[in-house]
């Protein structure tokens, strides 16, 4: 049999897909060991066991000065300029698809402005932004918002058009208005290509979020994350990593779950 | 006064002649097949009787009003695919024929609680009551067509346009299609146009066939020319010619 065609049975999937987790733990536990045994205060492989007491300690001390617990202000922060940018990104790139996947006159007018803002390196805009903004929330959110919604645009208008022209033809002899086509057959399916957009555009929109955070900020995830490097912390830094994983990966499988239950249509045909 | 009129039609994309000097008058209730070869222009004709799109020379009006000039409820239509919503539901799909006419888009209240008895009994008549809330995708080609059908008819249109509508369908299907469709027709008396390869289906359903094919042709350039309406059989009466004429001209009934 080819290979194309073989595929593993339930319990050796899953052995499949925790080896490369297992092999990367492995191999980080013995270099952290070796590192360890030459020099017992070497700071860049800390021993799991250390990483997961800063853990514990990070999620649960409070700060000495500020009395609040750093790891979840930091957290709240990040979370909500996150949120911030990629909704105003969701909500401003599916009104713009729509018009230029619907509007001869907004296509004409708009398509190729956003194919070349889209081609605008967003972090090189980044001084300019806190120069304009100031240091405050306004510029992250900035960044993240015109980092991602020149792509979601481009990528929503396109499945507008990709709407059978039958459908759009078939609407008008039913009586519908632009109005009526937009909101009740263009709009629901979009949607779910949305939620499909804003989980390919969660990796750049925290990239752009720590950036920012990284050169100017006061509180958040990338703020911490850059702040501790200058003391070799990498226990704090490797807890701070994990927690950002876990928090993109949770965020991701929310949104699946979100497609999965609210367009049973897309799933009919299956 | 025809009810459908053609007049002079020419359609040209580019400098590529596709349809030329097409005339046609269809009465009220007439059921029109037309065939031809590939790529002749058939959908092309059809899309201009839609208006999705206007001839370059020449007018289509519908009982005597201004020619359209964007798919309107005037004309109802069903494609080969792609003719029902894939978001909503098999009686969502029959109550937006009559929910799209509103300016929201959506039926309330007592409106649409009448709206959905009328689908209900659309749904009977079609045949889908069982399958009313699934979504087209888990219908069998069949069903989903009955739907657009369906769907077409709630809208009330004068003409109902069909391109090649049972195209996808196996054997079978198709015969039952042909039945739900001559009785549909005997129940509305709606004016149709349906597009077809399959010849036997045009003169079973069909009143007249026509036939689109190029009357001029150039063998050094296939593309010079467009094709036209070349001939239009009278199909009633299993496309043997005078059969009723006594019921017509009872006079020659007399006179003999
Ligand atoms: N929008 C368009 N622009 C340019 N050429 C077109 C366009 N639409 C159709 N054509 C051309 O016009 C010709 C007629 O097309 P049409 O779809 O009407 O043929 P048809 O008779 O329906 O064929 P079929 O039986 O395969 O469906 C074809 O050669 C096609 O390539
Ligand atoms: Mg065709």
């Amino acid at each position: 049999m080819r290979l194309i065609n073989r595929s593993p049975a339930r319990p050796l999937a899953v052995a499949l897909a925790a080896a490369p987790f297992v092999a990367v733990a492995i191999a980080y536990a013995i270099g952290s060991e070796i590192r360890l045994a030459a020099n017992p205060a070497d700071k860049l492989l800390p021993a799991p066991a250390t990483i997961l007491d800063t853990a514990i300690r990070l999620f649960t001390e409070p700060d000495r000065r500020s009395g609040e617990i750093l790891l979840w202000r930091d957290t709240a922060a990040s979370l909500l300029r996150l949120l911030g940018g990629v909704g105003i990104a969701a909500l401003t790139s599916l009104i713009l698809g729509m018009l230029i996947g619907l509007l001869p006159y907004a296509r004409r007018g708009l398509s190729g402005f956003v194919a070349v803002l889209s081609m605008v390196p967003p972090l090189a805009l980044l001084p300019i932004l806190f120069i304009v903004f100031g240091l405050g929330e306004t510029a992250k959110i900035v960044l993240i918002v015109i980092g991602i919604t020149p792509f979601m645009t481009r990528d929503l208008s396109q499945r507008v058009l990709d709407i059978p022209h039958e459908q759009i033809v078939k609407a008008q002899t039913l009586g519908a208005s632009t109005w009526v086509i937009a909101a009740r057959v263009a709009l629901p399916q979009i949607l779910p290509r949305l939620i499909a957009n804003v989980r390919l555009s969660l990796g750049s929109a925290w990239l752009f979020l720590i950036a920012a955070e990284a050169v100017a900020s006061d509180v958040g995830l990338g703020y911490r994350i850059f702040l501790v490097r200058r003391y070799l912390a990498m226990d704090v830094i490797l807890t701070y990593v994990i927690w950002i994983t876990l928090l993109a990966f949770l965020i991701d499988w929310a949104l699946r779950l979100l497609t999965r239950k609210a367009f049973p249509w897309m799933e009919a045909g299956l | 006064m025809s009810f459908v009129s053609v007049r002079d039609v020419f359609q040209s994309y580019g400098n590529r002649p596709i349809l030329e000097r097409v005339n046609l008058d269809v009465a009220e209730g007439e059921f029109i097949s037309i065939v031809g070869a590939s790529g002749c222009g058939k959908s092309t004709f059809l899309r201009m009787l839609l208006a999705e799109e206007q001839p370059t020379r020449g007018a289509i009006t519908i009982d005597g009003g201004a020619p359209a000039v964007e798919p309107g409820l005037e004309r109802g239509v069903v494609f080969q695919k792609y003719s029902v919503f894939p978001h909503l539901t098999v009686r969502q799909n029959i109550v937006a024929g009559e929910g799209f006419q509103t300016a929201s888009g959506r039926l309330r209240g007592a409106k649409r609680r009448e709206a959905l008895d009328r689908a209900d009994a659309m749904l009977d008549r079609i045949g889908l009551n069982h399958v009313a809330d699934q979504y087209p995708a888990s219908l069998s080609g069949g069903m989903q067509q009955r739907l657009a059908i369906g769907q077409a008819l709630t809208a009330k249109p004068r003409i109902l346009l069909l391109d090649e509508p049972f195209g996808a369908l196996d054997p079978g299907t198709r015969l039952s299609m042909h039945q739900f469709l001559t009785e549909l027709r005997a129940e509305t008396k709606m004016t149709v146009f349906m597009v077809t390869h399959d010849l036997e289906e045009g003169f079973k359903l069909g009143d007249r066939v026509l036939v689109f094919d190029k009357p001029r042709w150039d063998p050094h350039d296939p593309g010079a020319f467009g094709a036209t309406i070349t001939y239009d059989f009278d199909a009633r009466d299993r496309g043997i010619p005078f059969q009723r004429i006594l019921d017509l001209y009872p006079s020659l009934a007399r006179a003999s």
